[in-house]
């Protein structure tokens, strides 16, 4: 086949992945977090023999339940997605990619809905610390998920652990620590589950501070507060550490990534971050317009934040695409980056030399394999670029990245503050008279579902064009169908889980409204 | 130049893919019990019942659908690429089957649920018919083949670098119009009931519902009978996709499956011994007064539907054949993972036993007390 493919398509399975996976992101956070809050909760029970911990408990496990079937719902499509709408990534990486998510089948779909049955139907069927022992099973299977799904992730952004092989025109793993525990996994992984720690604890601290306001379900509301502030605090921590230790690994690894959370054009040594600003709109990289309309900069920060030295160079976007400043290496030695175009003809260069290889291969000339073989390793670093029509296709776009970046930040520092001042007027026993702080409780919420998804976007927007960075870009990793196609299942997952997260929205609000039953009935 | 052990480690996640299959076949009784709620629930209490009897054990069914579609895509990529981004209507509409059956169960009843109750059913009725056919449809698909190509030299047109190519514009919706295909499609749905059925007989606590699922139960292995059989008489009797280990093409052979039947005694014995058990699950129950029919059925459907997996991929055959062109069709050898990943995953499944051993111990003390009215009313979660 020789005629051009059809750019929508490419375009459509970007918005429809983005879809899906932000809808399913809106679910994900509130059960990793949820289960442990639970969790906690249930021990005291055991623990205490004190029956408004057990009735605490199964409130909060009843949201967990109505939170957990969406999530379900909304989870499936995710896995089969990258067959649907991205044949071409999952033959492409299918070697590397496809072991986490069957993994994730296998160690961690199975405990968490076996031990979920236990949680919800078990109370007067098996023992109470069997069915404390399940509790935690659950909340530890849907962590487990997220280490599986995020070290996928994390391998898409930092190829690691893997070798191409032409014979099979694919990457294929060589080594299954690099791929499990590369620095960007770890990363990715403590600071979505922390995330989604400090979520559930906001949602944990707004339910009950309502309930504080109405003057209803007071010990509930006080119990869940402790535990959620303590939780959140600490959470919230840990999200601020495991977020510097994934920028940093940003900066190392997708300096354009970086910039483009910076909005940074022209780089230099010893730059500043960006803490408040506005990018100029319809700024271009070749363009002479001033990249910001204004900006309040805290100096040096960057520099120290993105390479732990107030004085390091952190390259622009311009500087990336121009190339020509030392950089570190993945082997860590100090070289010359090269410009965009050299990387694009490096990756024509090493798809040229794949076609060449082949076709030797069927010669069965030995020789001109080995020749070809070379030139297709020497230049596979860039395999990708040799797909992209020119350098202003490297660049992610600047607003999206820049903005959520910053209220993903924002947002996720004042909740160290919040969580710690909730805690502290819970402990004095002054909280109910804050009613301002218990109306800022309830606002909170649903402030950490926007940082959650600015999160996203940060990652995700933030890497392209690249599925797998620097070898495979979304243009190469589609599937062959028409546009239409992609388009009539966009506007049904729009539809379907629209419909459904208002349900979902109804029905929650409903049992929050009701509060806890009574023992023994609903 | 053969490498045994990378064969035999093909061959072994062959085996874990098509067991996985055929544990998801027989987990479609809770598709198939959701299609008779309102067959045999004739009122709202007794619907409540039947869909918590369900309810308690979707997931398990649903997870196997997951995995099954992980290890597919870790053990063999090629099909996840060639047959998802392909046959693009027929997953889709399997996967849309799927999300709405996700919270049906859960906000059924909620107060305030904002499609009301009836819909939800309706959602796992659809599931149940659906999900089921579909299902049956696309792995009918094993034998009879598709029309696709894949050239993974495409990768080197930049232009249009995309190496699966489905060579109709019905991406897999084709697959339904075949009635070779739909019999095996139709054949699972009323296989499905069948086990739902067996289902409530073994675990729901209620006269009435016994006697309505027994007589149900004739009604659904009529049917069932007749599309399996069209299906399994046509399958031995027709050509198959068979390769040539020496260069590893693909050509037709007159009665390859039942080739591949007779060249694997111990296939053949798994396939006999699961007919029989399925009859045998169903047979006791008709006659008498009979409530573990389920597991005879169950594992007779394991093992047949094992069987028919393993006649798919095993013996030189193209398990994914392609009509448009032969020489596309998937083989467990042109498509599968590294030798190094398929070690690694094989690594992995060592975890499966002790998987199977707490599920086994879940139910067993989770289902020692039957389901019935009486525990709904003193139940806390109910669905």
């Amino acid at each position: 086949m020789t005629e051009s493919m059809d750019l929508a398509v490419v375009s459509w399975s970007k918005a429809q992945f983005a879809l899906t996976a932000m809808y399913h992101w809106i679910f994900v956070p509130l059960t990793l977090g949820l289960a442990f809050i639970i969790a906690f909760m249930e021990t005291l029970y055991v623990k205490t023999g004190d029956e408004e911990w057990k009735r605490i408990t199964k409130f909060w496990m009843t949201l967990f339940g109505i939170n957990f079937a969406i999530g379900v719902a909304t989870g499936i499509i995710l896995e089969f997605e990258f067959g649907t709408n991205w044949s071409n990534y999952s033959w492409f990486v299918g070697d590397i990619f496809g072991a986490p998510l069957a993994i994730e089948g296998i160690m961690a779909f199975f405990m968490e809905t076996t031990f979920i049955a236990v949680m919800f139907f078990g109370w007067n069927k098996v023992s109470k610390k069997f069915h404390l022992l399940s509790t935690w099973l659950v909340a530890i299977g849907a962590n487990l998920s997220a280490l599986w799904i995020l070290v996928a992730n994390a391998w898409m952004q930092y190829p690691a652990g893997m070798q191409f092989n032409p014979d099979t025109a694919r990457n294929e793993m060589v080594n299954f620590w690099d791929v499990l525990l590369s620095p960007v996994a770890v990363n990715k992984f403590l600071h979505t589950i922390s995330q989604g720690f400090l979520l559930a604890s906001a949602f944990v601290v707004g339910v009950s501070a309502w309930y504080l306001l109405k003057n209803r379900h007071k010990l509930l509301a006080k119990r869940s507060i402790i535990i959620a502030s303590v939780f959140g605090l600490l959470s919230s921590i840990f999200v601020g550490l495991t977020g510097d230790g994934s920028a940093y690994q940003v900066s190392q690894k997708q300096p354009m990534k970086l910039a483009a959370m910076e909005g940074l054009y022209k780089g230099s040594e010893g730059v500043g971050l960006v803490m408040l600003g506005m990018p100029t709109p319809g700024k271009v990289y070749n363009d002479n317009k001033d990249p910001f309309i204004f900006k309040l900069e805290a100096p040096k920060l960057l520099s120290i934040l993105g390479y732990h030295d107030k004085d390091a160079f952190v390259p622009g976007i311009n500087d990336i695409i121009e190339g020509g400043y030392i950089y570190k290496n993945k082997n860590g030695e100090e070289a010359v980056a090269l410009s965009a175009a050299q990387k694009i003809e490096k990756g024509k260069l090493a798809i040229q030399a794949l076609g060449d290889y082949k076709a030797a291969s069927d010669a069965k000339n030995k020789e001109m394999m080995v020749y070809h073989k070379k030139i297709l390793d020497d230049n596979f670093e860039y395999f990708g670029y040799g797909y992209l029509k020119d350098a202003s296709a490297t660049i992610p776009s600047v607003p999206l990245v820049f903005y959520s970046f910053r209220v993903m930040v924002g947002i996720g520092l004042l909740f160290i503050v919040f969580f710690a001042l909730v805690l502290y007027l819970v402990l004095e026993k002054d909280l109910e008279q804050k009613r301002w702080l218990l109306k800022a409780s309830i606002f909170m919420v649903p402030m950490a579902y926007i940082a959650s998804q600015a999160g996203w976007i940060v990652a995700e927007v933030g890497r392209q064009p690249w599925v797998i960075q620097d070898i495979l870009p979304t243009v190469a990793a589609v599937s062959r169908i028409e546009a239409g196609a992609v388009q009539v299942t966009f506007f049904l997952f729009l539809i379907i889980f629209t419909t459904l997260l208002i349900a979902e929205m109804k029905i929650m609000f409903t049992q929050i409204k009701k509060g806890p039953k009574e023992e023994g009935g609903k | 130049m053969i490498d045994s052990t990378y064969i035999l480690l093909q061959q072994y996640w062959w085996l874990i893919v098509s067991l996985l299959g055929a544990l998801l076949v027989f987990l479609l009784f809770i598709q198939g019990g959701q299609t008779l709620i309102y067959t045999l629930g004739k009122d709202e209490s007794e619907r409540t019942v039947l869909v918590n009897a369900l309810g308690r054990k979707w997931e398990l069914t649903f997870t196997t659908l997951v995995t099954f579609g992980g290890a597919f895509f870790a053990s063999f990529p090629l099909f996840y690429s060639t047959s998802f981004g392909g046959a693009y209507w027929v997953w889709m509409a399997i996967l849309f089957c799927f999300i709405i059956q996700a919270v049906s169960y859960e906000f059924r009843t909620k107060p305030n649920n904002f499609l009301g109750r009836r819909t939800f059913e309706a959602f796992l009725y659809i599931n149940g018919l659906l999900g089921t056919i579909l299902l049956g449809t696309a792995v009918a698909t094993f034998f009879t083949g598709s029309l696709f190509s894949v050239n993974k030299m495409n990768l080197t047109n930049i232009a249009n670098p995309i190496i699966s190519s489905w060579q109709t514009p019905w991406h897999g919706l084709e697959a339904a119009l075949n009635l070779h295909n739909l019999s095996l499609g139709l054949a699972v749905f009323f296989l499905a009931r069948i086990l739902g059925l067996l289902y409530f007989m073994n675990h729901v606590n209620s006269n009435e519902i016994f006697v309505r699922a027994k007589k149900h139960l004739l009604y659904n292995t009529i049917p069932f009978l007749v599309f399996f059989l069209t299906f399994v008489i046509w399958l031995i009797l027709r050509d198959g996709f068979a390769v040539n280990p020496a260069n590893g093409q693909v050509f037709m052979e007159p009665f390859k499956y039942l080739h591949n039947l007779l060249a694997m005694p111990i296939v053949l014995a798994m396939f006999l011994i699961g007919v029989v058990l399925v009859l045998w699950g169903i047979g006791k129950s008709l006659v008498i007064y009979y409530t573990k029919g389920i597991w005879f059925t169950g594992l007779g459907t394991v093992l047949t539907v094992l069987a028919l997996f393993l006649v798919a991929g095993y013996n030189n055959t193209a398990y994914y054949p392609s009509t448009f062109d032969l020489q596309s069709s998937l083989t467990i050898i042109n498509s599968s993972s590294s030798k190094f990943t398929l070690t690694v995953m094989s690594i992995v499944s060592l975890l499966v036993p002790f998987v199977v051993a707490y599920i086994w111990y879940v139910w067993k003390s989770m289902n020692s007390k039957k389901i019935d009215a009486e525990e709904m009313k003193s139940e806390g979660h109910i669905y």
